[in-house]
């Protein structure tokens, strides 16, 4: 323990999240000033370069926003930019798209859990000396992993920025035979979700309970992923077309990153969010492995989200096996989409959280201008908080066991720095 | 064992993630290579010389461009991954336009923002010794890379067009068949003719190939249906900094 009145604390980098940021704590004697989590990414102007573009670019151009959640990008940006045309793409059509976004829950969530996250629980650096210690987990990990790669690659024709999407639906639709071979290896991916519901529920989880709002979609029927109705925790909902009324982004120094608010309050969207609003809506096995897993129906334990993500992949094995077995061929791999002046709206759950796109485009389908809210803006906020709260709990521990202690907290929401703008540096400053 | 350092300039994460997207690979190359520090994947850092850096990323800040000289010394080999490496990027395209004017698209107050005027490929600040096409780049080619270099040997990497890997899977042109516009004749290979397999035309994600003949693809282009706009959209995107002419 340091007793000095004044200390700053550096360490090199957050490891095990995508992108580059820091975060600088500042104390003064064990009250918390300030915790900024600064995203340092060099921003990349999406939204500026999107102007003049074609209407029909925005999912390959913005799948590039970030590598981890590529169908993230081009289902908002597909689904904003049907909307704003007024097009549809059939049941059939969205089926393949709900199957496509399965694929990256898993792989998304379970490179998470495995390679990023459960090290924090076990005390490796990372999953390669994870590994060393338990082989037999980390080789089912990075096969749940490929299996949701499949999909991915079945669906998408590739894992990272896949390029079978367009707006109006795909290029190429499958075969049953594809399907059939995907569903042979999802059977064998069930087996390995369930069993990684069993081994995160036995970690140890420090005590926090967030009291920010929530905000997830809400879909008619199924768990959120490709589509829904945004609703909060305080029992607001509202349509995709009013989320610019309702979270609104501010520049804040520190950041490249934007920070967002809901109403002007501090809000948190992704797993906690959706399982909290939805964990009625999935399967009658994810709920019962959620059960067994000790949690109840709603989660505000962000140390608990690995739990929680770990249901999800459940849920999106069982729903990627449901569509399969339910798949009807679509007579025509894409419906035509034809411009007209508008504005359209879209939103669907990033394994991360909730990703708003809004494209003005004009009669001849050049972009006019174009937003996106990626799940990290909107909840950078709450993670300030929640890191301010465990530093001011946690304030005897010696720097370096409060760093990671830090760094733990930031990892337990999957912050994709790319996506919000992103290496962390961390400073902790006392005065 | 070989030493790796993977390092992050501006950029996705896609192609740093195509390692880690090695599932079958990733724990028997961890017996012949060493992760000496991988951001994405380990809190552990070691530091240099490293046997091999990989470079994702294009240098878009001040600090970026000292940063690659820094790891250059470090560096035995110096490997660079991905259009955003090899030739700036999708955010390239501020090289073409205002970037004080972009910043204000983006940021209310964009004085807090520091970036430069361009986006710029890693060849551009420091000698490069090989270097991985594509957005993102492709699994197979990054492990023959990885074990050629391990195994002490050149690594076989194409510089042919996504043509000849259309041939050689038995698909059907696209372009011939369907008159679907398609830059595969011109875009360097690496891929495997993913989109045409997916009745797709080539967008020219892995850049051009060596000696691309744009000036004969055009009129094909043309001739399916594409129009000054398009063209002009279809060259300007993930390679946008390249040598297409
Ligand atoms: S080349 Fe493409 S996939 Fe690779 S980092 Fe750049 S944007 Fe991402
Ligand atoms: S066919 Fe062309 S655009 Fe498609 S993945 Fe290959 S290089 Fe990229």
């Amino acid at each position: 323990m340091t007793h000095r009145a004044n200390r700053i604390l550096q360490v090199a980098g957050l490891a095990r999240v995508e992108g580059e940021g820091s975060l600088h704590v500042r104390t003064k004697g064990d009250q918390v000033e300030s915790v900024e989590l600064a995203i340092y990414e060099p921003p990349r102007f999406f939204e500026a370069f999107l102007r003049g573009r074609d209407f029909r670019e925005p999912p390959d151009i913005t799948a590039r926003v970030c590598g981890i959640c590529p169908v993230a990008y081009q289902l908002s940006a597909c689904r904003a930019i049907e909307d704003a045309c007024g097009a549809d793409v059939g049941h059939r059509l969205r089926a393949l798209r709900r199957l496509l976004y399965c694929g990256e829950w898993i792989s998304s969530h379970t490179l998470h859990i495995y390679l990023l996250h459960a090290p924090d629980f076990l005390g490796f650096p990372d999953g390669i000396a994870m590994a060393a210690a338990h082989r037999e987990t980390v080789e089912r990990g990075l096969a749940l992993k490929k299996a949701g790669n499949l999909i991915m690659e079945t669906i998408g024709g590739r894992a990272i920025h896949p390029v079978n999407v367009r707006v109006g639906g795909f290029y190429r639709v499958p075969e049953f035979p594809e399907l059939r071979a995907l569903a042979d290896t999802l059977r064998h991916a069930l087996d390995d979700a369930l069993e990684t519901v069993r081994w995160v529920s036995g970690f140890d989880f420090p005590d926090l309970d967030v009291p920010h709002d929530l905000l997830a979609l809400r879909d008619t029927d199924g768990y959120p992923l490709d589509r829904g109705e945004p609703v909060v925790s305080t029992g607001l909902r509202f349509p995709s077309s009013e989320f610019g009324e309702h979270v609104a982004e501010h520049q804040v120094p520190h950041s490249t990153a934007l920070h967002a608010r809901l109403d002007g309050r501090m809000f948190l969207t992704g797993p906690l969010a959706r399982y909290t609003l939805n964990s009625d809506r999935l399967s009658p096995l994810a709920v019962s492995v959620a059960a067994d897993a000790g949690l109840e129906t709603s989660c505000r334990n962000p140390f608990r989200s690995i739990v929680v993500r770990a249901v999800e992949v459940v849920y999106a094995v069982e729903e990627a096996l449901r569509i399969i077995e339910t798949y009807e061929r679509p007579d025509r791999p894409f419906v035509e989409v034809s411009p007209r002046a508008a504005v359209g709206h879209g939103i669907t759950e990033a394994p991360r959280g909730l990703l708003y796109h809004r494209y003005e485009i004009d009669a001849g389908g050049r972009i006019l201008s174009a937003d996106i809210v990626p799940p990290t803006a909107q909840n950078q906020p709450a993670i300030e908080h929640d890191v301010a709260r465990l530093v001011g709990r946690h304030a005897a521990l010696d720097d370096h066991a409060l760093v990671s202690l830090c760094e733990r907290a930031i990892r337990n929401y999957d912050p994709c720095i790319s996506c919000s703008a992103h290496f962390l540096d961390l400073t902790r400053e006392h005065r | 064992m070989l030493s790796i350092a993977v390092w992050k300039f501006t950029s996705c994460d896609g192609c740093q993630l195509t390692l880690l997207d090695c599932e079958d690979e990733l724990l028997p190359l961890t017996e012949k290579v060493k992760f000496a520090h991988f951001t994405e994947m380990t809190s552990v850092s070691e530091p240099g010389p490293y046997d091999i850096s990989l470079v994702e990323g294009s240098v878009t800040t001040a600090a970026e461009a000292e940063r690659i000289q820094r790891i250059r010394e470090q560096s035995a080999v110096l490997v660079v991954i991905g259009a955003c490496a090899t030739a700036g990027g999708i955010q390239a395209l501020r090289n073409f336009a205002d970037v004080d004017e972009f910043r204000s698209v983006v940021y209310a107050r964009p004085d807090y923002i520091e970036t430069l005027a361009t986006s710029t490929a890693i060849a551009e600040h420091v000698k490069v010794d090989y270097e991985l096409r594509g957005c993102p780049i492709d699994k197979g080619q990054l492990l023959e890379l990885l074990t050629a270099l391990a195994a002490g040997r050149a690594p076989d990497l194409p510089d042919t067009s996504v043509c000849t890997e259309c041939k050689r899977r038995g698909l059907t042109c696209v372009m011939v068949a369907h008159g679907t516009p398609c830059l595969g004749p011109v875009t360097h290979a690496g891929c495997g003719a993913l989109c045409p397999a997916v009745n797709r035309g080539c967008y020219g994600c892995f850049g051009p190939m060596k000696q691309p003949n744009v000036p004969a693809l055009v009129p094909l282009l043309r001739r399916s249906g594409m129009g000054d706009d398009e063209l002009h959209l279809v060259f300007s995107t993930f390679n946008t900094a390249a040598e297409w002419s």
